[in-house]
């Protein structure tokens, strides 16, 4: 059969606007050698007698687009706490690449190896503009010596308006960050991860409180810069979740219940129980 | 703004030493000595104030423990002018201050060696403020210590170190502390020369703390140092030591206290251990409130507009200061949440 055919017959049942972004997303992933996996081995953290995490294992490939489901209290901003540094795991490991043991580094050092998270609420600085909001967050020596004296370099400049116009800001650099709308901050806080020039990018909730507009372009975002990053992303919106995915987690009292495309999961049993009730 | 800020410090620099040493005394724009002195001592508060917005204003870190840093500058400095009156003290003792006679010591302890030289005093009057600041904020940030903890760690070290150089045994004086200073480098410190020269001196270090930071603040690292204030957990995931930052300005702001401090002594006269009292920390914070944080001029309006006002009270009713700078700090909080500063239409402000 022919290939071409059979894309095209695809895109016409599937209503998915952003079916195409997210093909073309999956073709940019780069081959396994380059870039770093993210790998937790049976993880676990208590808070007293409650297991937050059980012997949790799963990993991120370099370049995928993983999104990360479950119900309140099922476990994901515990995970994204342990990777960040956080949380420190009673059991386990993370690793991140073959060489980097997570749990040794502290969190600057976390962030600075090349993961950069996006929490739930937007903390932008709200009372420096746009385009400082950019500079804190490059990639640069973040010592206080090296600040004080620091001036930004034409390449810096650069890299600066090249991420404004990845995520859509280049009109609202001088603005206060604090003036933006709900969505424009978070687009700015993805901008600011993407400074960093992180290997792997995890999202808390990026489109709770968006517009339909605005949630619709945030998955754009998110398709673009997969391929060039590992993207992470933990949502409740389902709808948002089938637009953009390609592989999904579902994680349920600090364990893996179900892991496939959003077709797969949604039909396995024990999801269906955990989201409809006993 | 800071160039206005720089012209009229300018004019104090040069016409207060004109008014009173020119102009003849019969003369009704004489300022008197009494004046000058004056002067010199809210300007000593103003690179106090100056210090305190620095890292409250700035950074959020609030100190209620800088009069320790201001005191300890002052103490170095003191120590000098108390081994320059060698035997011209009261019991004659070629080396030991009045103090140690009068306690029976027969030599002088080892942490007195050195100051006899201008410049160890000097080093001092830097090394010492900055480097308890260093080791009290290594501890205190390092295991994250924030807000009122903070605060309240800053005020017990401030009552600790007051009850310290209340003791006699501690060799500095016990709580007479260090007084009847007779020369420095030289120059008779009664002199209206010698306090004029002073005079000077605090304003060109006002200037300078004034500019230097300013200089942190516009910088990069100044946009982390707001940054850490509005949301710290969100510089550190940035890959911000923010540990390191705030430690380095601690330590920069408890040296620029204790230069005021140091200049503050010779202009006064006297230093004794009050001058850790908790209270004079909390006035510090006062004004800067008065003033309006994170401004800088702010801070140096407020000292010497509190100063003035304290001036006036406790010579006129000296019993109600402390109810007016009371009711001064709950009126600034409630009415004027951005000081007196405040007042003034932003876009004459400069960022």
């Amino acid at each position: 059969m022919n290939p071409l055919v059979r894309r095209k017959g695809t895109d016409q049942a599937s209503p998915n606007p952003l079916q195409e972004l997210r093909d073309a997303a999956a073709r940019r992933k780069p081959s396994v050698l380059l870039g770093k996996v993210l790998y937790l081995d049976k993880v676990t953290v208590s808070f007293d007698q409650f297991k937050a995490l059980n012997h949790l294992t799963l990993h991120v490939d370099p370049g995928e687009l993983l999104c990360i489901i479950g119900p309140n209290g099922a476990g994901k901003t515990t995970m994204m706490d342990v990777v960040t540094g956080k949380t420190r795991p009673d059991e386990g490991s993370v690793w991140f690449g073959s060489n980097i043991n997570l749990l040794t580094l502290t969190e600057p050092e976390i962030a600075q190896a090349g993961i950069g998270r996006k929490f739930q609420r937007p903390t932008v600085f709200e009372f420096l503009s746009v385009f400082e909001n950019l500079e804190l967050a490059l990639a640069d020596d973040k010592s206080f010596w090296h600040t004080l004296i620091a001036r930004l370099s034409v390449a810096q400049r650069q890299r600066i308006n090249e991420v404004l116009e990845i995520v859509g800001l280049e009109s609202k650099q001088t603005e206060a960050a604090g003036a933006l709308s709900h969505g424009q901050k978070q687009w700015l806080e993805i901008g600011m991860l993407l400074m960093q020039d992180p290997d792997l990018l995890l999202v808390d909730e990026p489109v709770a409180g968006m517009t339909p507009q605005e949630t619709d372009r945030t998955g754009e975002l998110l398709l673009s810069l997969a391929g060039k990053h590992s993207v992470v992303v933990v949502e409740h919106d389902m709808d948002f979740v089938r637009s953009i995915a390609k592989r999904v987690i579902v994680l349920h009292e600090g364990q893996v219940i179900a892991e496939g495309d959003m077709q797969t999961v949604q039909n396995h049993p024990q999801v269906v129980e955990v989201y409809l009730g006993e | 703004m800071s160039l206005g800020f720089f012209t009229l410090l300018a004019i104090v620099g040069i016409f207060v030493p004109f008014l009173n040493l020119v102009v003849p005394e019969s003369s009704a724009l004489h300022l008197s000595s009494y004046v000058v002195g004056l002067l010199g001592k809210y300007l000593c508060y103003a690179i106090l104030a100056t210090a305190v917005d620095l890292i409250w204003g700035f950074c959020g870190i609030l100190s209620l423990g800088h009069a320790v840093f201001f005191g300890l500058g002052g103490y170095a400095i003191g120590m000098h002018l108390m081994r320059q009156i060698g035997p011209r003290g009261v019991y004659g003792h070629p080396v030991l201050p009045d103090f140690m006679v009068f306690l029976n010591w027969s030599e002088l302890p080892w942490f007195w060696y050195g100051f006899d030289r201008f410049w160890f005093a000097a080093l001092m009057v830097i090394l010492v403020p900055g480097a308890l600041a260093f080791v009290f904020g290594w501890l205190a940030f390092r295991s994250r210590v924030t807000g009122v903890y903070f605060s309240i760690m800053t005020q017990a070290l401030s009552y600790a170190l007051m009850l310290a150089f209340f003791r006699n045994d501690m060799g500095f004086g016990g709580n007479n502390g260090f007084t009847d200073f007779k020369d420095v480098l030289g120059f008779d410190l009664q002199s209206d020369v010698t306090r004029s020269f002073l005079l000077v001196l605090t304003v060109v270090a006002l200037a300078t703390s004034y500019a230097a930071c300013r200089i942190i603040v516009t910088s990069r690292a100044g946009r982390v140092i707001r940054s850490i204030r509005d949301a710290e957990s969100r510089t550190r995931f940035l890959g911000y030591r923010v540990e390191s930052y705030k430690l380095w300005l601690f330590v920069f702001s408890a040296v620029l206290a204790g230069i005021a401090g140091a200049l503050y002594v010779p202009q006064i006269g006297i230093i004794n251990p009050s001058e850790f009292e908790p209270i004079n920390s909390i006035e510090i914070v006062i004004w800067v409130a008065v003033g309006g944080r994170g401004t800088l001029y702010g801070a140096i309006a407020g000292a010497i507009l509190v100063n003035y006002a304290k001036t006036f009270f406790t010579g006129a009713f000296p019993e109600f200061w402390l109810y007016a700078l009371g009711s001064l700090f709950i009126g600034v909080t409630i009415f004027l949440p951005r000081g007196v500063m405040g007042l003034i239409p932003s876009w004459s402000r400069s960022p």
